[in-house]
């Protein structure tokens, strides 16, 4: 028995985009979220490459270069001075540029730390039930009945300031936000029929929880976590600026404000400006970057 | 020694008479009537004058109350113008040696409860302060160690007797904390009582305090200097943020902040007001002190303290500093300018630190970290959580070592547990610490340097200085005072550096120029009974409206 030969004809599958032109159309998908991502990876390369964009050590006092505006050049020589100098005559250009260190240092470990805490507790809380989940999420309450600042505030004035105490206070109230938005969707995936076989199959309830309901409440996940960037870097900020974050001399955008709104508002309005353009735009750039992750990862809204 | 000493008092009041600005601080005729508001940058933490050390007490609280003596109000940059306050006539000289005081009462004064005010007020005030019963505290007892017993003979007449002549007692009983106290008060409602209420006989009468608000007084009308208090009453709104106090004299809801603004402040309101501000400005009896902890290593080792103190350029500091922070003058131990202070000219030969090649200094001091092993010493600076001067000197001092190589942070706390850690944790390795006296008092102030002395948070022993200081305080002879202060100074600075000093404060004070008959003093707590304050109606009229 012979068989005919079949000659199956097929379309020539399009080219691959390049990441130029993925960018571009991602560009002209989601505008604002391509603005907001060029704003993190600003801030981004600014942090990485701090030690050579910057053009003065950002701790040097320099009293000869007190309060000199923008654009001026150093009264010692050999410096130009961007954005002017401070009260104790640093380079402000060089302080916003380590700043975003240190406001990436704090939000992306408070964030990560914060949210992966939360998804590990939300599908916990919603994988076992009973009195865990009923216990679990009472604690949940209590955490989530503070706003954001007053329980980062609290946390700041049991364990003290610093860098770590910062990211210590703005962790601890983003585990329950996070673990509540998890919960929800973890409660759904919980039922499905692969869970269902998985506990037939007698696999642990750590590897159910880890290899097959977390991977699928990844969405709420990421939204979260984008969310919270941008939050953690304002927490930081307004932290610093109520001297109960980051202390002098570490560069940082809401301690460089705090130094300078007071008391140099009018006679020197530069140094409290530049620090409050650096939050304003790097919460604004997270904020976008973070609608457009949730853009992309909802259904819903990518169909329309 | 009394040239010097003219000099010194020459020197102060013309510092303090500086106006700057338009405005003018020269008497006229002084005018009754009228409410003054004060800012001031603290909440109350009690009313006991003889627990607390804030101006936030003092500066709303002082009004309601008389003192035995007190500084001259209408002198108070001397720092040897005494006069008597409840007292009659002038200071009495000592007799017996120098051992025994005797002071006549006034009669007819009264306290805001009626009761009269007798020599057993008197004794029952200085009895608290000496000689606290167990339990019962008395912050600067300390001061009063000369004291041997308080006699009240008869109802005009209270007698000190001494243990030895001292120069200090005078200085002493004049601090404005030593708020006299109704003798009824305490027998029948306890020493704790006046931590809570208030029952004065001075220029003003309390009316209420809202707490985190206000204190409001009135003017007493029994008040026994004659002629005074001018104001009707007076209001002490609570504002800890400097810029609100700042805004608030501004936009004309306040008339004057006594503690003092920073150089930028100033210059803001001037620029911005015009003749409708005036400024007076002193040297501050105020000093930040840089308090190495002992038991912790490497601070034990007196090169490395050493080492930390060389490597600060207290001059440059000066020049800049001063254009920022309410710090300016350069000085040793004791108050700048005071005849028993050493002098610049004999700080830059013989003390560490203060010699004018900031760079040999510096060299110095690596070589000295170097053969204590600790060339690359790292550590953390401990210090308060307020800006002025505190958090800018911290910062300045940190850039200062971090050039010669050390790596240091900052640990900032409010002030509550700041405090906390300096006395009971004890877990810092160097702290910044102040040293704020009232009455100018060189000898008396300088305890602070002593191990045993209740307020050194440096945590060691010295014989030494514990007799040197002994010795100091035994010594009527001024030549005598001068060698053993001198000594004691070298000693602590230099052999020890058990502590050293940053910068002296220099007090500004920018506040409407319809304010008038308050002079500056060397002390933010001294000079604030308002008694002498008067406001010109027409000029606040013509400022404010209404």
């Amino acid at each position: 028995m012979t068989y005919p030969e079949i000659t199956i004809e097929t379309d020539e599958l399009p080219p691959r985009k390049t990441i130029l032109q993925r960018s571009l159309s991602l560009a002209r998908k989601q505008p604002l979220g391509f603005a907001g991502g060029l704003v993190v990876l600003a801030m981004l390369f600014m942090g990485i490459f701090a030690p050579w964009l910057a053009p003065f050590d950002p701790e040097q006092a320099n009293f000869a270069d007190m309060l000199v505006p923008p654009g001026s050049t150093s009264e010692m020589g050999g410096g130009f001075f961007l954005l002017g100098t401070d009260q104790f005559g640093r380079d402000l250009f060089s302080r916003i540029i380590y700043g975003a260190r240190t406001a990436l240092l704090v939000g992306f470990t408070a964030a990560i730390v914060g949210s992966c805490s939360g998804l590990a507790l939300g599908v916990a809380s919603a994988y076992f039930g009973g009195y865990f989940d009923l216990i679990l999420q009472r604690i949940i309450d209590v955490f989530m009945a503070f706003p954001l600042i007053i329980m980062a505030l609290a946390i700041v004035a049991i364990f003290g300031t610093g860098t770590d105490k910062v990211i210590m206070a703005i962790t601890i109230p983003f585990i329950p936000r996070c673990a509540r938005v998890v919960r929800s969707s973890a409660l759904a995936v919980r039922e499905m029929p692969y869970v269902d076989a998985a506990r037939s199959i007698g696999y642990s309830s750590a590897r159910i929880i880890f290899r097959h309901i977390a991977p699928n409440v990844v969405a709420p996940f990421l939204i979260m976590l984008t969310a919270f960037l941008g939050e953690a870097i304002l927490l930081e900020a307004s932290l610093s600026y109520l001297g109960l974050g980051v202390q002098e001399p570490t560069p940082a955008w809401g301690l460089m404000l705090q130094g300078g709104a007071e008391e140099y508002a009018e006679s020197a309005i530069w140094v409290p400006i530049f620090p409050g353009l650096a939050i304003t735009v790097a919460v604004f750039g997270f904020n976008l970057f973070g609608d457009a992750v949730r853009d992309a990862l909802d259904p819903r809204l990518r169909s329309q | 020694m009394k040239s010097r000493l003219t000099r010194f008092a020459a020197s102060v009041v013309l510092g303090s008479a500086l106006a700057v600005g338009a405005g003018s601080i020269s008497a006229s005729a002084q005018e009754y009537g009228g409410e003054l508001r004060l800012v001031v940058g603290s909440d109350i933490p009690s009313y006991d004058g003889h627990i607390e050390s804030t101006f936030g007490m003092i500066h709303p609280i002082r009004p309601f109350y008389s003192l035995l003596i007190r500084v001259n109000p209408d002198n108070p940059s001397s720092p040897t113008d005494f006069v008597c306050d409840l007292c009659v006539g002038d200071l009495p000289k000592p007799t017996n040696d120098g051992k025994t005081y005797t002071f006549k009462i006034r009669t007819g004064v009264t306290f805001q409860d009626g009761t009269p005010l007798t020599s057993a007020d008197v004794k029952a005030t200085f009895d608290k302060l000496a000689f606290p019963p167990e339990g019962i505290a008395s912050n600067r007892k300390a001061y009063f160690k000369m004291i041997d017993s308080v006699e009240a003979p008869d109802p005009e007449t209270v007698v000190f007797n001494l243990k030895f002549a001292s120069g200090t007692f005078i200085p002493t009983i004049a601090m404005p904390f030593n708020f006299v106290y109704s003798k009824k008060d305490l027998d029948e409602h306890g020493y704790t009582w006046h931590q809570t209420h208030i029952n004065g006989s001075g220029p003003f009468q309390f009316v209420e305090h809202v707490q985190g608000s206000h204190v409001t007084g009135k003017k007493n009308p029994n008040y026994y200097h004659e002629g005074m208090p001018y104001l009707d009453g007076f209001t002490s709104l609570i504002a800890p943020k400097m810029s609100v106090r700042l805004q608030a004299i501004r936009g004309g809801q306040a008339d004057i902040e006594f503690r003092g603004f920073p150089p930028k402040a100033r210059d803001d309101l001037v620029s911005a007001l015009g003749d409708q501000i005036t400024v007076q400005e002193s040297d501050w009896n105020c000093v930040l002190i840089v308090t190495p902890n002992h038991k912790v290593k490497p601070f034990d080792d007196p090169r490395v303290r050493q080492a930390l103190s060389l490597a600060i350029d207290r001059y440059q500091g000066s020049e800049y500093l001063s254009k920022i922070a309410i710090v300016k003058t350069v000085g040793g131990i004791g108050f700048p300018g005071h005849p028993i202070s050493s002098t610049p000219e004999y700080l830059e030969k013989n003390i560490i630190g203060y010699g004018r090649d900031i760079e040999a200094n510096r060299e110095k001091a690596k070589a000295l970290l170097k053969e204590a092993g600790h060339e690359n010493l790292k550590f953390t600076l401990h210090n308060r959580g307020v800006d002025q001067p505190y958090k800018i000197v911290g910062t300045w001092l940190i850039d200062q070592w971090r050039r010669i190589g050390l790596d240091v942070e900052q640990w900032v706390q409010p002030s509550t547990p700041f405090y906390a850690t300096l006395r009971k944790q004890k877990d810092f390795e160097i702290s910044l610490d102040f040293n704020c006296q009232a009455v100018v008092n060189p000898i008396a102030d300088i305890s602070k340097f002593l191990p045993s002395g209740g307020a050194n948070y440096s945590d060691f022993e010295d014989a030494e200085l514990e007799k040197l200081y002994a010795d100091l305080l035994e010594t009527g002879d001024e030549g005598k005072q001068r060698e053993l202060f001198a000594a004691y100074e070298k000693r602590v600075l230099n052999d020890l550096a058990s502590q050293f000093i940053t910068l002296w404060w220099y007090k500004i004070n920018p506040y409407r120029s319809y304010v008038k008959g308050w002079k500056i003093a060397p002390s933010h707590y001294l000079n604030q009974s308002l008694e002498n304050i008067w406001i010109d109606a027409a000029e606040r009229k013509k400022q404010l409206g209404g």
